[in-house]
């Protein structure tokens, strides 16, 4: 692969620990200068273009395909189709683990959802290819679409996420909601969202024999390799994934998607690399998307405030033919204390692609209608929103009793309430106007998130002239892993950041397990971290057994290792470089390995969560309906953090796409036909830069002994929860409207305007 | 991506000539075209570059206080010229508020005139319209149908006209310049675009050809300056169409109006002049009754194309504030957010 040059030591190094320095990304100036190379940026030599062909119905079957007008045109090759597609050694749609989902790769003529790929043109230009691909004009034979939450018999999933159980209960719900002197019953409603990562899904696909060397984006490049090698039915080693830089993942990518894999048939089919990137509107089908719930939130409360039950019930719906269920509920399992929680799922299936993990899955869409009830049962009780929560604040996990491992959420409270000035916040809405008579409201929401961990490995070497090496396959999907991981990894060897190596993205590295879940930092860190150790391990064993070593007999009181020299712990005057060690040693270099994975025992014994609090101001025309978020505090504790610039980023992040979601972020499904109908960015409206005029995110101070050595969890998540459902309560303090549909629309907000 | 002859004429006339083909199509920027082309909505056998047709990029005043705009002139380069923005400021402003700055940078005067409906199903090939395709129907009506129109729509087509710049250029009785293989003519800004009827493939008076040379703002609607205002109403704050929009004009004598111009963007498939209400304007007093007066007038013809009966409470209302703000005067340069109800404002609070 081409050499990629980060920036070995980015402006105001601090030598010594890197770990909590905030440094600027490593790989800035390759993405500010276009130099990053990006999987759609490589071209192989001779290699073609593919465009895919895809459906425009819902549900049917493919009757009839032009190939011989495609064909036909100047520079397509070869079209494939499920007459001609190469053999594949497993059945696209066989089940294996749970994160194997069925993709849609010409298996047969059936159309299951809008945007499915029928067809591959491969061609010499990506403008013939483009062509081809249009004069296939596909006929079909159409049957009538499911679409919409109400368009089938529903049901209740076996599992919602990954292996979750659909309904939960602990305590008497109904007892609780009897004993209420407070309820509050409503119904919030969330619609399908699509990724949309900035880069679109790319492949370039080179076979020599049965080795397959591809570029293309990925959150988890050991998974695709299993994942190609069952359906090539060739051994994963001999897959050789490269994948430095991601445009944003949001879990679109972290499983290897059908496309991808017809761009790695494409390549076979003809015998030569090809190129399949993505059309924006393509992503609106068969790269995942967030499924749509409506959820019913039930509550009592006594006149204390304190609350009596939460009863949590989201309908959602996953597609025809697999099976991935929104786990919205689940949020009411930790957040706040009450004797009665019940959390249940029930779904449809509609005819779209099948639904994925999409950045905060589940907590997402839950944070937002349970913070809104929250916030009505604040209103019905009479009480203030933080005052309510901080009333139902949950000292250990309410469902399972679990203590928390860490738990720093009434400081979130209090430093992001201070720094927003909530104190003066009026308890009735419909008070507060800014000069120009806008209506002003303030709502605040918590976020949470869990603190996963999945499994990873790295190898570490010292070598003889007193560098460091560290290797793991990891991720960097913008959130800057090339630059956290290599401070942890700095710390690990105890070298300075310019003193190590840091190799990443590619498959042929220690599997860095899956960037996803907020846990790529703590995963792929707490296996450099212990690659690092054992390698310093190792190391001190050499210096330690060698009477010729300043370190000889310190065995049993130990070392630290720190800016490339051993020190005996008990007497730091005794010290010896790493080269030297090695030198004596003979060696060119001594190397060394570790794991990162969660520790079961832990897990058990805690409830393992990120926290935060965000309060959200809004500004509404209360004639017009127009709704501008005027400034948004976060405040957040997530353990350890190792560089707070990136961390910031990513709380900033997060919280934006609250904004999204709150108001604006929609697919707008056509009921007829169950296709999107703005499969573009143009109406598939995010926040632009007008939209979010003031953030702010605090880092809250936590230690956490217990979720990994490094007290890491997540961040990438978070931001997004707590953040909509402040807005949208913002909105109905500002209004006094509490609008129930996301994103909150213009005209919910003008019928009772003033 | 299909086949098609590139032409890059020297002159007008040779431009003109070229366009006479079946399936030629002009490009400006490209902004709208290209796009349209990339999702084969568009399939023009020939495209016929004005980029360097000599002499329509320039903004000149003309004798009678108006101005003469070439229809090559960038978006922005028109909305950041001084002086016209000066004499203009509505229309500066509606300009500032469409699309984004690298689109505005690229964007012609002709283009937006011209630039093509957003209704989704016109830009969905496998989707029924009558636009796109005379004859196969409106998938809008019945399907996603929130911000389409609420006046002049026909059975054949709900869809609107997107373009914020002509709704300031309707109020001021703009004029479009036109060339053909039969002449020189003009048409009022007003009557340039068509309403759907039953031919909803026909958005303009152009003949098959003709060509856009320039637009011409008369002098008096520089008499306008001191209060003229454009009111955007948008799903963000910025790079979202219009949900409605106006541009309100006001000529006051003392206490009373003298002369009220009014149009409306985002509810009709052209820009949407609104002479009833400045008939209910003339000589009344500006302040919050006549304002609702005006704004009654201008929707009193309008209904729903679907679900979007909200639009027209939406529009009055639109209408009411870009009154208000007219009233209270033209701020001493564009706001920072142009068009926007965010914009700060200076003086009274123009909310209820
Ligand atoms: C994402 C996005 C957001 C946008 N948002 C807004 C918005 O908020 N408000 C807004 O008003 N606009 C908006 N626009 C539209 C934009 O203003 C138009 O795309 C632009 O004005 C078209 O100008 P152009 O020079 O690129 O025209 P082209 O794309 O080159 O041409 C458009 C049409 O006009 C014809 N044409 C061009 N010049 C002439 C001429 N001189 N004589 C005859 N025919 C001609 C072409 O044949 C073509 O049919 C947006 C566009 C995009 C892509
Ligand atoms: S509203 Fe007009 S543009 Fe839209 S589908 Fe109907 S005919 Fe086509």
């Amino acid at each position: 692969m081409p050499e990629i040059t980060l920036t070995q030591a980015p402006a105001h190094v601090r030598h010594g620990s890197s770990i909590g320095q905030p440094l600027t990304r490593r790989d800035g100036v390759l993405k500010v200068t276009g130099t990053a190379r990006y999987a759609a940026d490589n071209h192989p030599d001779g290699m073609l273009y593919a465009v895919l062909a895809v459906s425009s119905i819902s549900r049917g079957r493919v009757a009839g395909l032009d190939v011989g007008a495609a064909k036909a045109h100047p520079g397509v090759v070869e079209v494939m189709t499920p007459a001609n597609k190469p053999p594949l050694a497993q059945d696209p749609d066989e089940k294996g683990n749970p994160f194997t989902f069925r993709l849609d790769l010409l298996q047969s003529d059936r159309v299951r959802y809008a945007n499915q790929p029928v067809a591959v043109v491969i061609a010499e230009t990506l403008e013939a290819a483009t062509e081809g691909a249009a004069l296939l004009s596909p006929c079909y034979e159409a049957e009538p679409v499911r679409a919409g939450l109400d368009s089938d018999d529903s049901f209740v999933p076996p599992a919602v996420g990954v292996g979750n159980p659909a309904e939960e209960r602990h305590g008497d719900v109904d007892a609780g909601l009897a004993a209420a002197t407070v309820r509050v019953e409503a119904v919030y409603e969330t619609p399908a969202q699509y990724h949309n990562a900035m880069e679109p899904h790319a492949v370039v696909a080179s076979w020599d024999g049965d080795t397959l060397s591809i570029d293309t984006p990925s959150q988890g490049m050991a998974m695709a390799q299993a994942r190609i090698a069952g359906l090539f039915g060739i051994a994963p080693e001999n897959i050789h994934i490269r994948s430095p830089f991601l445009g944003g993942g949001f879990g679109s990518k972290g499983l290897i998607s059908g496309p991808q894999v017809l761009g790695i048939m494409a390549a076979r089919l003809v015998g030569r690399p090809v190129k399949l990137v993505l059309r924006r509107e393509q992503m609106f089908g068969p790269v995942g998307h967030r499924a749509p719930t409506r959820q019913t939130l039930r509550l009592g409360a006594g006149s204390d405030g304190a609350l009596t039950a939460i009863d949590h019930h989201a309908k959602t719906a996953s597609s025809t033919f697999d099976d991935f269920f929104e786990p919205a509920a689940n949020v009411a399992h930790t957040l706040y204390a009450s004797p009665a929680i019940a959390t249940s799922h029930e779904a449809v299936r509609l005819d779209t692609g099948t639904p994925q993990f999409m950045r905060a899955p589940g907590e997402a869409p839950g944070s937002i209608a349970l913070e809104s009830a929250i916030d009505e049962m604040a209103q019905a009780c009479g009480m203030d929103p933080l005052a309510f929560r901080l009333k139902n604040y949950a000292e250990v996990e309410p469902v399972s009793g679990k203590p928390f491992s860490s738990k720093a959420l009434r400081d979130c409270y209090t430093q992001g309430a201070e720094r927003f000035g909530w104190a003066s916040r009026p308890l009735a809405p419909r008070q507060m106007r800014d000069e120009a008579g806008l209506l002003v409201g303030w709502g605040m929401g918590t976020a949470t998130f869990p603190a996963l961990m999945f499994q990873a490995q790295a190898r570490a070497v010292l070598r003889s002239d007193g560098t460091g090496v560290m290797e793991t396959g990891a991720h960097d999907m913008g959130q800057g892993a090339w630059t956290a991981l290599a401070q942890i990894a700095a710390d690990g060897l105890g070298l300075d950041l310019d003193r190590i190596e840091f190799r990443s993205g590619t498959s042929d590295l220690p599997d860095a397990g899956i960037a996803g879940g907020s846990a790529h930092t703590a995963t792929a860190g707490m296996a450099i971290h212990s690659a690092g150790a054992d390698v310093i391990a190792r190391l001190a064993d050499l210096a330690t057994a060698d009477e010729r070593s300043p370190l000889f007999g310190a065995g049993n009181a130990g070392v630290i290792a720190r800016g490339g020299r051993l020190f005996r712990r008990d007497d730091e005057s005794r010290s010896e470089s790493y080269a030297d060690i090695l030198a004596r040693a003979g060696l060119p270099e001594i190397e060394g390995r570790g794991s990162g994975a969660t520790d079961p025992a832990a897990q058990s014994t805690y409830a393992m969560h990120a926290h935060g609090a965000v309060f959200a101001e809004v500004k509404v025309d209360p004639d017009l309906g127009q709704v501008r978020v005027s400034r948004l505090v976060g405040a957040f504790a997530a353990g350890t953090i190792i560089n707070p610039r990136l961390v910031r980023s990513q709380y900033y992040g997060g919280m934006i796409w609250g904004v999204s979601f709150a108001l604006h972020e929609h697919a707008v499904m056509d009921g007829r036909s169950g296709r999107p109908m703005n499969p573009n960015l143009g109406e598939y409206h995010v926040p632009v830069n007008a939209d979010v005029p003031s953030l702010e995110a605090i880092l809250v101070e936590e230690r956490d002994p217990h979720v990994n050595a490094l007290g890491i969890k997540g961040v990438g998540e978070i931001g997004v929860t707590g953040t909509a459902g402040a807005i949208a309560n913002a909105v109905w303090h500002a209004t006094g409207i509490r609008v129930r549909r996301f994103p909150i629309a213009l005209e919910s907000l003008i019928a009772t305007a003033a | 991506m299909n086949r098609f002859d590139y032409v890059r004429p020297a002159t007008v006339p040779e431009a003109v000539a070229a366009a006479s083909a079946p399936g030629a199509a002009f490009l400006a920027a490209g902004t709208n075209l290209l796009d349209l082309m990339k999702g084969g909505v568009a399939r023009p056998s020939r495209l016929i570059d004005l980029g360097r047709l000599p002499g329509l990029d320039e903004i000149e005043s003309l004798p009678d206080g108006g101005v003469r705009i070439g229809a090559l002139v960038r978006n922005a380069d028109l909305a950041h010229h001084p002086e016209f923005a000066r004499r203009f400021p509505a229309v500066a402003e509606a300009l500032l508020s469409g699309a984004s700055p690298q689109l505005r940078n690229a964007a012609t005067v002709g283009g937006n005139l011209l630039q093509r409906t957003r209704c989704a199903y016109f830009y969905d090939t496998a989707s029924a319209c009558n636009k796109r395709a005379p004859g196969s129907g409106c998938d809008a009506r019945g399907g996603e149908n929130r911000l389409h129109a609420v006046l002049g729509w026909s059975e054949h087509c709900i869809a609107t006209h997107p373009s914020d710049f002509c709704v300031p250029l309707a109020a001021l009785d703009a004029a479009v310049e036109i060339e053909g293989a039969a002449g020189r003519r003009e048409v009022p800004l007003e009557a340039f675009h068509r309403l759907p009827g039953d031919a909803p493939e026909r958005e303009s008076v152009l003949a098959p050809g003709e060509l856009i040379t320039a637009v011409r703002l008369p002098g008096e609607a520089a008499e306008f300056a001191a209060h003229a205002r454009y009111v955007k109403l948008r799903e963000r704050t910025s790079y979202a169409f219009a949900v409605v929009s106006a541009a309100a004009a006001l000529r006051l004598d003392g206490e009373r109006i003298a002369e009220a111009r009014i149009a409306l963007g985002g509810v009709a498939l052209k820009p949407w002049r609104a002479r009833a209400a400045e008939a209910a304007l003339a000589g009344a007093r500006p302040g919050a009754d006549a304002f609702r007066r005006a704004a009654e007038a201008a929707l009193a013809d309008a209904k729903p194309s679907g679900d979007n009966g909200f639009k027209i409470e939406l529009a009055r209302r639109i209408v009411v504030r870009a009154l208000t703000l007219a009233a209270a005067g033209t701020p001493g340069r564009v706001p920072a957010l142009p068009a926007s109800p965010f914009a700060p404002t200076s003086g009274a609070a123009p909310h209820a």
